[in-house]
């Protein structure tokens, strides 16, 4: 009895100072997003990055390192379009959304009833002339929720606003024209009654821009562009940009030839995220147009960075770079992960942002202060990020040139990582990132702007980085500035990843493997094989029924799945923008899906 | 005796005087063919469906100087930028395989090229004059192989990810190949 109370008494110790240790040890390294951008998890999924910070993180736990390897399929749902599905489904109020490719069906599926029944379902009837102008598939990234109301975008250029109960129009504003060719294929993020949304558009010579619709009435309240003058760009007194390069009047002009801002890119087609302590929204701009950097000499400005915006009144706060004068479509859109965490001792309110060009930066997000760059991929194209300018540095030899083939450029034109978003554990501080591991031959040819067809003046061909892969799934250590482990794929992952807190990490393959890998350890736990590709971004939800379920729309697609999804011809190198003759064997091990894969434990 | 041999020889270094015949004149826009082509096999009847063709494409699809062009063009109006430099496909479908969703007959392909197609095809009536239209078709029929590879443009300066033209293994359309890709239309 004695011995019992003395051990049980030792337990408690232990367990204390495990507990303090952790506390410490959350305190000391391990970034934590702020509590106003991640609220306590609600076991529903409202937006496709989770929340605010963009964590894409659950802290639902049934499904542990343990028993994912028991998990099943509950229901599947045919999305009745065979494209591919990059988007998230979301839920709300026992309630899952779902949202296709073009032409951009929503479906509503009752998760009370068995199988998950269809609901009701919403067709935006969108314009088919979009499909000409759509550069990268006929993709959607996902629907948002927001008071009793699913947001979402149309390749054609409209936000409409569905009654999530009903699936009745609230409301529709067109607001791209496919005629300049402009589409829309981000989610559209939902704060302080707005609905933020941009275009998509940058290899037809678009002009770029970011626009917040009232939620209620869908009439348009502000308008930025990410070219041209500070007026129009919403650059004002408010404008306090971190580095000397982004300081002056108007540079959205006058870095750019005469008159090219006007074709001149920038859009906004990847992830915002929104502080709403700071009251400021995150949004990257995609790259300047067209591609052949030749033909626009000067910084391009405010292509390829991160803006920080006033989100009432889209005045900008400050801006940076990733790449300026872009040389290989270096679009700067991928997710902001916001973090809270101490940086050389200091509290710092961070931006993580892993990038095209390969580096993973970490910004202060209340001046946009770079305060690390470090490469994930393989480079040659560049060799640093210089911290006192915030310049990316580049490789002279790898400079495109018109009419010649510039060799073995790392990385490739959709970057050492694309739009796929990267989750965040704040359980082991890591950045679990899909990306990429190519190289390409890159040659400048001259582009005539025709308004509606491409601005791309460049012909391109990819292929395997080092070590003959071509994708990876990387679990990036943010305090310790260095990767924690590392899975090669076979084929680039341009899926989305979902941590959760039962240690698990989900994403999937091009091949259709559903995975689940230790978010420690990246030992692979668990694996389902869907009927086609995977490039989607899985969600977690905690079902009427008080159990834990992990969602997955499957069917390639994207740039890298164009291949498959658009029938394209092997033979062809330079086929979609040179992606085809990195992927050519992707035709022989999947064909086109479009179909949801919804898993629980038995 | 040699004068017969010396008249045999003739014959056939005469024969290289000819020439081919080039028009480098365009015709004003105004001048646009009626081309009636059908964009189905299937006609009531039981018959073929009732086409006409003004035969203006023989002149284009047998002439290097038409079909060099063409290939220059398809970049300068940006043809390369949704068919792929290669003519492999990206955000239109390829030009270089058997598979013809609105018809290969030069004839069909100006008709697309003018009319533009529902699902992203450009109509370039009015933007392209009518023969450069013709040059494009010409061009893009001999990306799969199918015009004669004496004519066709031979190996480009540019990055070439496959055979020129003129060395490409002829695809002749074939009867399947007019549905959409994969057969899935949009709803």
């Amino acid at each position: 009895m004695g011995r019992r109370g003395t051990a049980a008494w030792a337990w408690a110790f232990l367990l204390l100072l495990g507990c303090a240790g952790a506390v410490a040890a959350q305190e000391s390294s391990i970034p934590v997003p702020p509590a106003a951008a991640a609220p306590r998890e609600d076991g529903q999924w409202v937006m496709p990055a989770k929340n605010y910070a963009s964590t894409r993180y659950s802290e639902l736990d049934e499904i542990k390192t343990d028993n994912v390897k028991g998990l099943q399929v509950a229901f599947t749902f045919s999305m009745g379009v065979n494209r591919g599905q990059e988007s998230a489904p979301i839920v709300v109020n026992n309630t899952m959304y779902v949202v296709a490719p073009y032409p951009n069906i929503l479906y509503a599926l009752d998760l009370t009833q068995p199988g998950a029944p269809l609901k009701w379902r919403y067709d935006p009837k969108p314009e088919a002339a979009a499909l000409g102008v759509a550069c990268c598939d006929w993709v959607n990234r996902g629907p948002t929720y927001s008071n009793g109301r699913i947001f979402y975008a149309t390749l054609d250029g409209n936000v409409v606003a569905v009654d999530a109960e009903t699936g009745a129009e609230a409301w529709k504003t067109k607001l791209g024209n496919v005629r300049d060719g402009e589409t829309m294929t981000m989610a559209p993020l939902l704060a302080k009654g707005k609905v933020f949304v941009g275009n998509s558009g940058g290899e037809f010579g678009v002009r770029g821009w970011i626009q917040a619709l009232d939620e209620k009435t869908g009439a348009v309240a502000w308008k930025a562009y990410n070219t041209g003058p500070d007026k129009d760009v919403l650059i004002g007194a408010d404008f306090k940009p971190f580095y000397e390069s982004d300081k002056g009047q108007d540079l959205g002009v006058k870095t750019w030839p005469a008159d090219a801002w006007q074709q001149g890119g920038g859009t906004v087609w990847g992830w915002l995220s929104f502080d709403p302590d700071l009251n400021l929204l995150y949004h990257g701009t995609g790259n300047p147009g067209p591609w052949n950097s030749e033909q626009r000499p000067g910084d391009n400005k405010w292509t390829a960075g991160v803006f920080a915006r006033n989100p009432e009144t889209g005045q900008a706060r400050w801006f940076y770079q990733f790449s300026p004068h872009d040389l290989f479509d270096w679009d700067g859109i991928n997710e902001n992960v916001l973090l809270d965490m101490k940086w050389r001792g200091q509290d710092r309110k961070v931006l993580v942002r892993p990038e095209r060009n390969g580096f993973l930066y970490v910004l202060d997000r209340v001046s946009g202060e770079v305060l690390s760059a470090k490469p994930f991929h393989p480079l040659t194209a560049t060799t640093g990020v210089d911290l006192k300018t915030g310049a990316l540095i580049h490789n002279a030899d790898k400079t495109p040139q018109m009419n010649r083939v510039v060799r073995d450029i790392c990385p490739t034109a959709p970057g050492a990582k694309d739009w796929s978003p990267s989750a965040f554990s704040n359980k082991t501080g890591f950045l679990y990132m899909p990306h990429m591991n190519m190289c390409m031959d890159w040659e400048n040819v001259s582009a005539n702007y025709i308004a509606g067809t491409p601005y791309i003046g460049a012909e391109l061909r990819m292929k395997a980085g080092p070590g003959g892969h071509r994708g990876a799934f990387t679990a990036w250590d943010i305090a310790g500035e260095k990767i924690a482990w590392q899975i090669k794929e076979s084929f680039p992952v341009w899926s989305g990843a979902l941590a959760t807190a039962g240690d698990v990490v989900f994403y999937g393959t091009m091949e259709g493997w559903f995975k689940a890998v230790h978010a420690r350890t990246g030992e692979l736990l668990w694996r389902f094989k869907t009927d086609s590709g995977i490039i989607g971004q899985p969600t977690t939800y905690r079902g009427p029924d008080g159990h834990q379920y992990v969602a997955i729309i499957a069917g390639v697609g994207g740039w890298a799945g164009a291949v498959v999804a658009g029938d394209l011809d092997v033979r062809d190198g330079t086929a979609a923008k040179g992606f085809v003759n990195a992927v050519r064997d992707l035709k022989d091990v999947t064909t086109k899906g479009g179909t949801l894969y919804v898993f629980r434990l038995p | 005796m040699s004068r017969r041999i010396l008249l045999l020889l003739l014959v056939p270094v005469l024969a290289a005087c000819q020439r081919e015949e080039r028009e480098y004149r365009a015709n004003p826009i105004a001048s646009e063919t009626r081309e009636t082509v059908a964009l189905t096999a299937l006609s009531p009847g039981g018959n073929e469906p009732v086409v006409a063709t003004s035969g203006k494409g023989r002149d284009y699809e047998n002439n290097a100087y038409h079909l060099s062009q063409g290939k220059r063009l398809f970049q300068w109006f940006n043809c390369s930028g949704c068919h792929a430099p290669g003519g492999g496909g990206d955000i239109g479908p390829p030009l270089i395989d058997d598979k013809w969703i609105y018809g290969a007959s030069i004839e069909q392909i100006v008709q697309t090229i003018r009319e533009g197609r529902p699902n992203g095809m450009p109509s370039f009536r009015g933007r392209v004059p009518d023969d450069q239209i013709w040059q494009l078709a010409a061009y893009v029929r001999s990306m799969s192989g199918n015009v004669p590879s004496d004519a066709a443009p031979t190996r480009a300066d540019h990055m070439h990810p496959g055979p020129s033209e003129s060395r490409r293994p002829v695809s002749p359309p074939i009867a399947g190949g007019d549905v959409p890709p994969g057969g899935q239309a949009p709803q």
